[in-house]
């Protein structure tokens, strides 16, 4: 029972009812990181102490991997990032508590984009992580640590958040589930917060069964988020029918433009075919703002970020420069030296887009366009029972490729910005693997909380196909 | 060229709920310092607010009360700047959208007999900073955060009052109304209710204001008068001086009783206001504010107009009444249980509100109950009392909450009214002093309150007096 750690969450299930000790899962799992995460890299922290706090739950004895920006109690929480080093929250986030109550086992703290910001992994402060299909290549980002951990058996589960694809991009480049919920299924709280108004925590899985049953455990109403919607939780995985005869499939022209990657398109559409195949009918559908999404995410989610990241001064928590002549020159020292290039460039951004003169031009027309996002989705919804789309324009691509092209950066995320703006779900399966052996992602989005939706097409897919079951050697 | 002040007042309210605004910490005073925090309201990383409808259902409370209209949609907005009390280094407050606007509050006038209203332009719900310390000769600051996150009421009105007395007769009745709500208990000294100002003198007749001077640090409801006043006499003579006013910021110094210069605005401050994402905006349920508007207690007016109207009591009784809820309290529970109203009115607002000033004390907190009131004054009706005893009576019966019947019994101190009792001692005074009654019976009629004297001398002043005139009188053959 050596390959304990290459199981789904659902096979271990089954594998501790008929005898096995979840230890020796845990073990694996464990054996596995100490081996190649030297390579991969998607450790923030490794929790080498990890044990399971509660028995009997419904992802007992599951090793989970948290983004690095997610609470654990008394645990490192950095959000990889220098200006939170040594910072260990004295609370759980309401999905670890339910993680914990779930018996799941928390073992350590995935690396990350700096504070989110970022769609590659390389702006941690404990450097980059690579994706373990080329190691010389990003496994995407933000979660790019949660994604590259599955991807490499390095755990069961893991969860990621998704601001602008930070779950559902490093999914696509990694081979793995992942699924950003409708905007409120999940609470935000202990979320370290990058734009409030676009961020869900969310899972990513090896298939589409685990994302539906780690989503089960931490969706629902939380007093403790105001913006947490309250609404019953369904059994997701009574969704896994594969019947989706009737299933109405929207196709946006606007996602299959110049630009994209032959290869990406190819796939995406054999696999549309896939669909219809099984009795799905595949609709023409426009959206027609999807081009301004992304400079529109750039402004809504920069300016709330300026105004989040504002509490990291060195006055309560987290780093603080010592060398500071007065209150101002400590602000100033800590914050130039705790945050890295892309954390700055943000705060910026979004500091200029909410200044006197510059509120109307930017931000209230960003957010009116964002409303604009939301119609064109209410109108594609008259047609479809739910969208799909390539997750990202191309496979993952090389370390350092784009890191001194910021707007090429942004545009790895054009496809999966626009379900944030507009609150939506969504998800990335794998749906085929470029001529470099590289995975390629398609994403199926639908209205809010039609997660049950989702999860529908994708199991169909996924039990018609099997390019979730390949893994990467390492 | 004569000139006239304009003024305009900006009152922060501390409500008085159990918890914060946005988080379930407990709201008590003086606590040891960061006792009474948590993620929230220590703005840690990763924690989310959530409105306390107890803070909101009081905000609407206020407004309505200060005849405001109500927001349909209530929305929080982030006001951005950066201070180490202020651990998130944004305040959740409102900009565009108070929760409420356009309401107002009618004072004295002081140029007639009339009422003159002080319009107030927005009253609004946001968050409370926490409190640096400054230790003596360290070259460190120490941050208490138990105030981060109460909640506040920012009340604003427009530049309506001319004259220091019209900000403080504002203020005076705004807490009077805000102590009638219950919602906060309005204490300047311990910081719950603080007052800002903006000042301002122009021309008599123009219309354009003049240069505002912002003037802080009023701690007490004098302060700000006090404060206001120097502020005008400053002003005047940097016009007369030909001086051009700068706006800024001034501090009032109490001790030195001046203003100082704190800081010149040169430009707005930038506070980048954006809608608070994490808080959802919200429709205001119209049964909600019905039934706090239904509920709402008689304000001080109404009570004025009713004690007047109802009650026969004159229009300065009623004003001192209702212009202190503990003291309206007291009179309308001895109301309840003594006929006289006026009576009562006298006593309340003569010797018991006299006591109450001394001593800084609430009615509430008096040694004597309005039963005891009611019990001394039946003693007067009696005739068991005069009205000198009576004062004595009760000054003793405040000071050792002893009940005035209980007192009077102990002392022995009931009134003689029995006219045999009282005629045997005119008999005994009259054959003690013939040459005084010889006097009176000759025409010296002032020998008259001298026997009367010798009669209470004699009682040790428990004879009623009247009946000691009466008798006497006829004794003496009238």
């Amino acid at each position: 029972m050596d390959d304990l750690h290459l199981l789904t969450a659902h096979e271990i299930k089954i594998a501790i009812d008929s005898g096995v000790e979840p230890s020796a899962v845990l073990d694996a799992v464990q054996k596995r990181i100490e081996a190649i995460d030297s390579k991969v890299k998607a450790f923030a922290y490794v929790n080498k102490k990890a044990t399971q706090v509660k028995r009997g739950g419904k992802l007992s004895g599951i090793p989970v991997l948290i983004k690095d920006n997610i609470c654990v109690k008394d645990e490192a929480t950095t959000c990889s990032s220098k200006i939170l080093e040594a910072f260990s929250p004295p609370y759980d986030a309401t999905v670890i508590k339910r993680l914990k109550d779930s018996g799941a086992v928390l073992i350590g703290k995935a690396n990350m984009d700096e504070f989110a910001f970022g769609s590659s992994c390389e702006t941690s402060c404990y450097g980059p992580t690579r994706n373990p299909w080329d190691l010389d290549r990003i496994p995407g980002g933000s979660s790019g640590g949660s994604a590259a951990a599955v991807a490499a058996s390095q755990t069961i589960m893991a969860l990621g958040s998704d601001t602008g694809g930070s779950i559902r991009q490093p999914a696509a480049l990694c081979g793995v589930v992942g699924l950003k919920p409708t905007y409120g299924r999940v609470s935000r709280y202990g979320l370290i917060a990058f734009a409030s108004s676009l961020d869900q925590i969310g899972p990513i899985t090896k298939d589409v069964e685990d994302a539906a049953l780690l989503l089960g455990v931490i969706a629902g109403h939380d007093v403790l988020d105001s913006t947490s919607v309250d609404i019953p939780v369904p059994d997701y995985c009574k969704s896994l029918t594969k019947d989706i005869k009737g299933l109405r499939l929207g196709v946006p022209k606007e996602y299959f433009v110049k630009g994209i990657d032959p290869e990406v398109e190819t796939a995406v559409k054999k696999s549309i075919e896939t669909l219809r195949g099984l009795g799905a009918i595949v609709v023409d559908i426009s959206l027609p703002h999807t081009e301004y999404a992304v400079s529109t995410y750039y402004i809504i989610g920069s300016a709330e970020a300026s105004s989040n990241l504002a509490r990291f001064d060195g006055a309560h928590y987290g780093y603080r420069d010592t060398d500071a002549k007065d209150m101002i020159d400590m602000y100033v020292r800590t914050r130039s030296k705790g945050f890295g290039d892309e954390a700055k460039r943000r705060i910026l951004l979004g500091t200029y887009c909410l200044s006197a003169g510059y509120y109307d031009a930017y931000y209230l027309k960003a957010l009116k366009v964002r409303t604009k996002i939301k119609e064109d989705f209410e109108r594609a919804f008259a047609l479809c029972d739910c969208i799909v789309t390539p997750t990202t324009p191309t496979p993952a691509f090389k370390i350092g490729e784009k890191t001194n092209d910021p707007l090429a950066m942004y545009l790895s995320d054009i496809f999966t910005i626009p379900a944030n703006l507009a609150g939506l779900p969504g998800i990335s399966i794998p749906c085929g693997f470029s001529s470099g052996g590289l995975p390629i992602g398609m994403q199926i989005m639908a209205r809010p909380f039609g997660e049950e939706t989702i999860f529908r097409a994708s199991y169909a897919f996924e039990q018609s196909t099997d390019f979730h079951k390949r893994r990467p050697t390492i | 060229m004569n000139y006239e002040t304009v003024i305009g007042l900006e009152v922060h309210l501390q409500l008085s709920t159990n918890t914060k605004a946005f988080c379930a910490c407990p709201t008590k005073f003086g606590q040891k310092p960061n006792s009474q925090t948590c993620p929230v309201c220590l703005g840690l990383p990763g924690s989310l607010p959530v409105l306390n409808e107890q803070a909101f259902l009081y905000a609407i409370k206020v407004a309505l009360a200060l005849h405001c209209q109500i927001q349909k949609i209530i929305k929080f907005d982030r006001k951005n700047y950066y201070y180490p009390d202020l651990p998130k280094n944004f305040q959740i407050s409102q900009y565009d959208m108070p929760l409420s606007f356009d309401g107002f509050v009618d004072i004295p006038d002081e140029s007639s007999s009339g009422r003159k209203r002080i319009r107030i332009t927005r009253v609004h719900l946001e968050e409370d900073a926490g409190k640096l310390i400054h230790p003596e000769g360290e070259d460190y600051t120490l941050v208490d955060l138990n105030r981060t996150g109460m909640p506040l009421l920012e009340i604003v009105t427009e530049p309506d009052m001319n004259s220091p007395q019209e900000a403080y007769d504002y203020l005076t009745k705004l807490k009077t109304i805000l102590e009638y709500l219950k919602v906060s208990d309005c204490d300047m000294e311990k910081g719950s209710l603080r007052c800002d100002a903006n000042i301002s003198i122009r021309p008599i007749g123009e219309k354009k204001l003049g240069t505002k001077v912002e003037l802080k640090n009023m701690n007490t409801f004098k302060g700000v008068r006090q404060g206001l006043e120097y502020e005008v006499k400053r002003q005047l003579s940097a016009v007369k001086d030909n001086e051009k006013i700068v706006q800024e910021t001034r501090l009032w110094d109490a001790d030195k009783q001046v203003t100082i210069s704190m800081r010149r605005k040169e430009e707005a401050t930038d506070y980048r206001y954006f809608p608070e994402p994490d808080l959802v905006p919200f429709v205001v349920d119209p049964s909600i504010i019905d039934s706090i508007r239904n509920t709402l207690p008689e304000l001080p007016e109404a009570k004025v107009n009713r004690y007047m109207k109802e009650l026969g009591l004159s229009e300065y009784d009623s004003n001192v009444l209702a212009g202190r809820m503990d003291l309206a309290d007291y009179f309308e529970a001895c109301a309840q249980v003594y006929e006289n109203k006026k009576t009562i009115a006298n006593w309340v607002t003569g010797d018991i509100l006299a006591y109450l000033n001394t001593h800084g004390i609430m009615a509430s907190e008096l040694g004597l109950s309005a039963n005891g009131l009611a019990s001394l004054l039946k003693m007067i009706d009696a005739g068991a009392l005069s009205g000198k005893m009576a004062k004595d009576i009760l000054t003793e019966a405040i000071e050792t909450k002893v009940d005035p019947e209980d007192i009077v019994a102990k002392r022995g101190l009931s009134q003689i009214s029995d006219s045999e009792k009282l005629e045997e001692i005119i008999k005994l005074v009259m054959s003690k002093n013939e040459k005084s009654v010889n006097d009176y019976k000759s025409g010296k009629k002032n020998a008259l309150g001298f026997l009367v004297g010798q009669a209470m001398r004699e009682t040790k002043g428990t004879a009623n007096p009247e009946m000691v005139n009466k008798i006497l009188k006829k004794a003496l053959g009238e």
